[in-house]
């Protein structure tokens, strides 16, 4: 009984706080949910930019290292 | 040790387009509404493939002047990557007119021209791929390289100048003025202009260097 009683708090504990956030329908002061969220569209806009650019750093430095090789080889 | 500076440059521009170009102030305009942000994203995509093909066609001069097929190379992959940039320029504008004009393709001078380009230098790529040998592939491609470029300035350039048409600054008004004109516009598009342009480069020199590697391999 004893040990259960902690566990049984920490469920009362996480619904609590789980449906006061699920309640409150204020929006927080929060950047990326103003202006209709475009704050979002640009972080998703972003993140293709960087996934596009890191693939070509990367196939930049693959190709540089296959120069290299050539390079010693010859 | 190679210079990197341009390839960083390419990403400032572009993720700076992406920030400027959802978060800029735009001008308030009927029927476009927000999408006047698409100038960053559709228009660019044509002036970066008008810039690698004026790459083409000066490489493809070069190749007849020098009979160097390095030059022909160039010639042939920022041709490529115009490509690229045009199939995409394609693309966007075909999702720009249907919520704008209200259908994904309309029967426009200019749409129809832009269509056509695609298909000449379609063209260029098959007469290259019906060829063996290097040199012959080189220079009868210079030739039609040329002709090539000078097609695309009639069927994007003067001949939607010529009738009237849909697209903004076609149809007897040159320039896209009325719509470039603001200087919040200019402010994001020249930037993001020259960044889609160093980012085309870029692809365009790791083709390059990739059949470089791939001829170095062949020749061993």
């Amino acid at each position: 009984m004893s040990s259960k009683l902690p566990m049984l708090l920490f469920v009362f504990l996480i619904v609590m706080v789980t449906s006061v956030s699920a309640q409150s329908s204020v929006d927080m002061a929060d950047v990326m949910r103003s202006d209709g969220k475009i704050y979002v569209v640009v972080a998703v806009a972003s993140v293709v930019m960087a996934g596009i650019l890191i693939y070509l750093v990367l196939l930049d430095r693959k190709i540089s290292a296959m120069e290299k090789k050539i390079k010693n080889k010859a | 040790m190679e210079k990197h500076w341009w390839k960083i440059l390419s990403a400032i521009l572009l993720f700076y387009t992406v920030i400027a170009g959802f978060l800029g102030d735009v001008p308030t305009m009927a029927i476009l509404n927000e999408s006047i942000r698409n100038l960053y994203f559709h228009v660019t995509m044509w002036f970066a493939m008008m810039i690698l093909m004026i790459v083409s066609l000066v490489y493809s001069i070069k190749y007849l002047g020098s009979f160097e097929l390095k030059s022909d190379v160039i010639a042939e992959e920022s041709a490529r990557v115009a490509m690229l940039f045009g199939v995409l320029g394609l693309l966007t504008g075909m999702v720009w007119a249907k919520y704008t004009w209200g259908a994904w393709w309309v029967n426009d001078v200019q749409l129809n021209g832009a269509a056509g380009t695609m298909l000449v230098y379609t063209a260029y790529f098959l007469l290259r791929n019906s060829m063996d040998d290097e040199q012959k592939k080189a220079r009868i491609s210079a030739v039609y390289s040329i002709f090539a470029f000078a097609m695309m300035i009639v069927f994007i350039i003067i001949l939607p100048r010529m009738t009237d048409s849909l697209h903004p600054g076609k149809g007897g008004n040159p320039g896209f003025s009325s719509y470039d004109l603001d200087h919040r516009l200019r402010l994001v598009f020249y930037p993001a202009v020259i960044g889609w342009t160093l980012l085309g480069v870029w692809i365009m020199s790791l083709r390059i260097r990739l059949r470089n590697i791939h001829k170095n391999i062949e020749s061993n």
